[in-house]
């Protein structure tokens, strides 16, 4: 009987196990369910590099090109900001910070990745929309920069701790061989310490990108939303996640805008897996 | 680099400001929200309904909504967590399979939120017709926090030094009754941890529950698991953007609430994680 | 009478053989030791008789061992080790109390009467030479123990569930003189009723208890025979290098 019990139990904690595959392959299959649909009136390259986004106007114009754009462009102004400043945190935190200091930034760095992206953007619009927009006399501060900023903000704590992790890991010896030498502890950073943590600082740099690429709310709320082909940071633009956000609601279930942004959720989908695979690879390397 | 040590000074200067950089903004927000944000907080704020097309009164029913959603959301994905930490940490072996769920909990991790949305628009909304319910919110978010808890929970029983388990095994208990009366009891703090911080992110969570369950404006409280509910993270983002002339007090004080709940949750798991690690027996 | 009857066993970790051809036997209600330098495979061997070794991922064996005529492999491994006790190198008592230390094994294999269990913690107390030291405070954590009570502990615990064969694995290797001294007395007494096989690193030690007396090397069993004999006059050299200090 007790034999009996325990084979059950461990059956389903072996069910259970098997859960996060079976739930990746769930979402892939019902994006693919809703989103394959739209190719029936659309190609797959006109979805693509379509240059417009007229999802409501008859006939609909569903080309994703301006979305993809505006994720890139606020993605690489991100990118920009945040990877200098955000390895710069984690090498002071690793290598320079004194214990207690060290603890405080590390609270307020986990402090920053608890905060919702909502009320990030809420504060986004109160203070950074009308900053930017006096700085650059525009007339409106709802910009690509402005969604940039915060992002690369938002994407810090993810950045911060795994380069921070990566650098922990360089073996003890590494830095003492090299101090022992005679390398002033600044040298010993950044001609030891760094390269030797250079596929986990990698690994650190694509998790916040793929935070960035798959950030909504904050995004949505201080960008603008214009869906239009972007031609600098200080225009409004949209990104992949915010029409998906901000059209849904709007959207007839079974319809062709419906299936759109569930082929936009596809796409998104494949760039977060890519990113996140990848970023697995060397983060695996490093061990 | 002809003087090494005045490089070093200047480096050091630029890595702490790109830290200030960092930190500084932190700060702020938490000062100017609880600044603006505290005032507008009284008795009736937290217990009344929107009223006036939500730019006057209170906002129970986003609070309430929140806690049922996030209620539903562990009882949903804490058991399956745990037994999926228990495979991984227990059970798997160091094979292709093994590999397999690792990288699917970190891509499941890694999953935009909105796209969680629409997967649980597509498959509880639609597929299983339980329309935009406090079921199907649940279950989006639910999936949605499953990572962290498997990731915490592995990490604590992970952290159960082996030498118990001999023990336990070479006393002729079974591996489950190790798992159970030694493992698991002495990893609960870990556990613990791992399901409030899943908890305090489903309650911050938007996008998830746009499709799935929030209501825009629902001035009472659901009758079953299948109503529409607000929610906090939704009720901020529809008076800061879709509703024109809402009080500020308003708004800072939804965002004073929504923040307030979500670091509340993490300062209890860090006060956990603390105390155990100062009671650590071994 | 014979316990243990091991017949070519190999033992492998990956790519490493551990034990090569190892024959020997194990009789009924004897201490035997088994000494070696580190590595030699002398743990191994131990954790063969309870089936330890199946926790490893990598683990690979050939031959066979038997315990009382019956291939330990179809026994069912709960079963075994409830047979073949076990003390560990370091102390290791649960994260328990003192008195649910004891009643552990004996409440996983079903017992749950309060008066049964009460009687059995204080017969293997008594038995592992604690329950005067203990007795007063069966509800405190068993890690306020000092270590040598605590080793004593585990004896008791591992004596709960009334194992036929008990196994120390370097078992005074945490402790100071003293408390050595109390726990070979205690398993000297054990062996009236119980066949002990005592894993150890310290020469003297499996002079003073063994009746007889295994010496490992490399992963093979060099020799076995009465302790007075290996001590005395032993048969390879070997044994006599690592007895005399000089290697290991």
């Amino acid at each position: 009987m007790r034999k009996f019990k325990e084979f059950i139990i461990e059956k389903l904690i072996l069910l259970c196990g098997l859960a996060a595959i079976f739930f990746v392959v769930l979402i892939f299959l019902f994006l693919l369910k809703e989103g394959l649909a739209v190719f029936k009136t659309v190609s797959p390259f006109k979805f693509l590099f379509g240059e417009s986004w007229y999802p409501i106007s008859e006939p609909a114009q569903l080309g994703i090109l301006p979305l993809i754009l505006g994720s890139l462009l606020v993605t690489v102004g991100a990118a920009i900001i945040s990877v200098p400043i955000g390895v710069g945190c984690a090498v002071y935190i690793a290598e320079i910070a004194p214990l207690k200091i060290k603890e405080v930034l590390k609270a307020g760095i986990e402090l920053l990745a608890a905060i919702p992206s909502v009320v990030l953007g809420f504060i986004g619009m109160v203070t950074l929309v009308p900053l930017v927009k006096n700085v650059f006399h525009l007339p409106t501060g709802l910009t690509a920069l402005s969604g940039s900023i915060m992002l690369a903000f938002m994407a810090m704590p993810t950045i911060v701790s795994i380069a921070e992790d990566a650098l922990y890991s360089v073996p003890k010896t590494y830095k003492e061989g090299a101090l022992a030498l005679g390398a002033t502890h600044w040298q010993t950073i950044w001609r030891v310490m760094l390269p030797a943590a250079s596929s986990g600082i990698l690994a650190a740099v694509m998790l916040g990108i793929g935070r960035v690429i798959g950030e909504t709310m904050a995004v949505m709320m201080i960008t603008g939303n214009a869906a239009v082909l972007p031609k600098s940071l200080l225009v409004p633009v949209r990104t992949l996640t915010a029409t998906i956000a901000a059209e849904m609601g709007e959207a007839v279930v079974g319809s062709e805008h419906f299936f759109a942004l569930f082929a936009i959720g596809i796409v998104l989908f494949v760039i977060s897996f890519a990113i996140n695979v990848t970023a697995d690879l060397f983060l695996h390397k490093r061990q | 680099m002809r003087n090494p040590y005045r490089t070093q000074k200047i480096a050091f200067f630029v890595l702490l400001v790109a830290t200030l950089l960092i930190v500084i903004p932190v700060g702020m927000i938490v000062v100017i929200i609880v600044q603006k944000g505290l005032p507008a907080i009284n008795w009736e704020f937290l217990s009344d309904i929107p009223r006036k097309g939500m730019r006057a009164g209170g906002i129970f029913p986003a609070i309430v909504g929140t806690i049922y959603l996030v209620g539903g959301a562990i009882v949903f994905a804490l058991p399956i967590g745990l037994l999926a930490a228990i495979y991984l940490s227990e059970y798997s072996k160091d094979n292709l399979l093994t590999r397999l769920i690792k990288l699917a909990i970190v891509n499941l991790a890694g999953v935009p939120s909105v796209v969680y949305g629409l997967f649980g628009l597509a498959l509880f909304v639609v597929f299983f017709k339980f329309g935009a319910s406090i079921l199907s919110g649940s279950l989006t978010l639910g999936i949605m926090i499953l990572p962290v808890i498997v990731t915490t929970s592995r990490e604590a029983l992970e952290s159960v030094p082996s030498s118990f388990r001999e023990v336990s095994l070479s006393l002729g208990a079974s591996k489950w009754q190790t798992i159970r009366h030694i493992v698991l009891p002495n990893a609960i703090p870990g556990i613990l941890t791992g399901t409030i911080l899943g908890l305090g992110r489903a309650a911050g969570e938007t996008a998830p529950i746009l499709f799935t369950v929030a209501a825009f404006y629902l001035p009472r409280l659901p009758d079953s698991i299948f109503d529409q509910v607000m929610a906090l993270p939704y009720h901020l983002y529809v008076i800061s953007t879709q509703v024109p002339n809402v009080d500020e007090k308003i708004r800072y004080g939804t965002a004073f609430v929504l923040l307030a709940l979500v670091l509340f949750m993490n300062l209890v798991a860090i006060v956990i994680r603390y105390q155990f690690r100062k009671k650590k027996k071994w | 009478m014979v316990k243990f009857d091991i017949k070519d066993l190999n033992i492998w970790f990956g790519a490493v053989h551990a034990l090569k051809r190892v024959s020997m036997d194990v009789r009924a209600n004897e201490i035997l030791s088994v000494i070696g330098p580190s590595n030699s495979g002398k743990t191994t061997f131990l954790r063969m008789l309870n089936r330890l070794n199946d926790l490893n991922q990598n683990f690979k064996m050939s031959g066979s061992v038997k315990l009382d005529q019956n291939e330990i492999k179809t026994i069912d491994p709960e079963l075994l080790r409830k047979r073949v006790g076990m003390v560990f190198a370091l102390p290791l008592p649960l994260p328990l109390s003192i008195f649910d230390n004891v009643a552990y094994g004996v409440r996983m294999h079903g017992t749950k009467n309060k008066k049964t269990l009460e009687e059995i913690v204080e017969k293997s107390l008594k038995e592992a030479y604690l329950w005067e030291e203990v007795k007063d405070r069966m509800d405190t954590s068993a890690f306020k123990l000092s270590g040598g009570q605590q080793q004593r502990l585990c004896i008791a615990r591992t004596l709960a569930v009334e194992p036929e064969v008990i196994l120390f694995d370097e078992p005074c290797s945490g402790l100071d003189p003293i408390s050595t001294a109390k726990v070979e007395d205690a398993m000297v007494n054990l062996k009236q009723k119980y066949t002990i096989v005592l894993v150890t690193n310290n020469v003297k030690q499996a002079a003073r208890v063994g009746n007889r007396t295994a010496f490992f090397l490399g992963g093979e069993l060099i020799e076995l025979s009465a302790t007075e004999r290996i001590f005395t006059a032993p048969a390879d050299q070997r044994t006599d290098g690592y007895i005399r200090g000089k290697f290991g």
